[in-house]
């Protein structure tokens, strides 16, 4: 049995399809790689729904290392198990890893960096405003529950205004916020709510 | 032991403490780099990561730049290898175990509680990006508006704001 049983409005992409979607990712990644991995999944490719999508990202938050790259592992065995996983992390990191090898050399000869600062600086902007938006496009499309919300804006508020360390928000706001799941879902109790995932 | 093997395991270390990515586990890469090995100073370790940040793709790569200016490209290889490897093989154990239990009653509201927080600290990331770009001035914040709208309430490709936020800040800057 396929580990992904593809909903009508999801489907399952080949191995080269993976490998190039995932260097396409790696390529547009600026500053916000997230943003892209998600609009690219979930918006362009339509491999995974809204919901799974985040699902599978909220686990790779809470495991170290990144967590577009974590999710790449698991989407990646997901489709196609360990050939899967591999090249959809080679796919993100190849481009990247060129580019940074180039300017690497620049460095090595130059001792800096050539001047193009107006147009990154306005790149970059633009990029905060897409990692942003993309927060609140997850966020509306979701339908959170208050206390989720309510969460979500204590996670924002404590790493970008208190700058307390990530794993310390992690550690105290994932079990609090998976006992909240946890009892929202007990709540709803044999309700036939769920009966929509098929 | 020889210098490539002290660097892919003190970046396999720094990559099973990265919870929540690059910026989380800096400071302890700082300390490991800078002040116990002392294989970069201070100025050297700030000027490659800002260098790791004109690339694209995930922010953990400047374990790569530090690995490059360490030990040439062995050193990129192993710091690469150390910060990437023990962190995919977690992850990918993680989607086998959500797999195995598929069935269990509890998993989806548990996952689903992972959710917000995700999402939160997505959020907080592009309000640290916003602050990097306000220092540049004004109105830098008007682009970041246009395009948290554009993003947010569209579904054309976010290259498009990119491409106008490199355009308005080569005009305006």
């Amino acid at each position: 049995m396929p580990a992904a049983t593809a909903t009508p409005e999801t489907r399952i992409p080949g191995r080269i399809e993976l490998f190039l979607t995932y260097l396409k990712i790696g390529l547009l990644g600026f500053g916000g790689v997230a943003a892209w991995a998600r609009h690219v999944i979930v918006e362009e490719r339509r491999w995974l729904t809204e919901r799974d999508y985040a699902q599978i990202l909220g686990l790779g938050q809470v495991l170290p290392g990144p967590n577009v790259g974590n999710a790449a592992v698991m989407i990646g065995r997901r489709f196609h198990g360990l050939t899967g996983a591999l090249l959809a992390t080679a796919g993100i990191y190849a481009a990247p890893l060129c580019i940074l090898v180039g300017l690497c050399l620049l460095y090595d000869r130059y001792g800096q960096l050539p001047q193009v600062a107006p147009v990154m600086e306005g790149i970059a902007a633009a990029a905060a405003g897409m990692v942003i938006g993309t927060a609140f496009k997850m966020t509306s499309r979701l339908k959170l529950e208050p206390e989720a919300l309510l969460i979500l804006l204590l996670a924002a508020l404590a790493a970008a205004m208190l700058r307390l360390p990530l794993p310390l928000i992690v550690l105290v706001l994932a079990p609090v916020s998976i006992a909240c799941a946890l009892r929202r879902a007990r709540q709803a109790g044999e309700e036939p709510s769920g009966a929509r995932t098929r | 032991m020889s210098l490539l093997l002290q660097i892919l395991l003190t970046f396999s270390i720094l990559s099973l403490l990265a919870v929540g990515g690059a910026n989380a586990v800096l400071p302890e890469m700082h300390r490991q780099v800078v002040e116990l090995r002392g294989w970069l100073d201070d100025a050297t370790f700030a000027q490659l990561y800002a260098l790791a940040q004109a690339a694209p793709g995930p922010n953990i790569l400047v374990a790569s730049v530090m690995g490059w200016r360490i030990a040439g490209v062995a050193g990129m290889a192993m710091a690469t290898l150390g910060m990437l490897a023990p962190a995919a093989v977690l992850a990918w154990g993680m989607a086998g175990l959500t797999h195995r239990l598929r069935g269990a009653p509890w998993l989806k509201p548990a996952q689903a509680g992972l959710v917000p927080v995700a999402i939160g600290l997505i959020l907080a990331a592009g309000i640290t990006m916003a602050q990097a770009a306000h220092s540049h001035g004004v109105p830098m914040l008007l682009i970041v508006a246009a395009s948290t709208l554009f993003v947010w309430r569209t579904d054309r490709s976010p290259l498009w704001v990119l491409a106008g936020g490199g355009i308005i800040g080569a005009l305006l800057l």
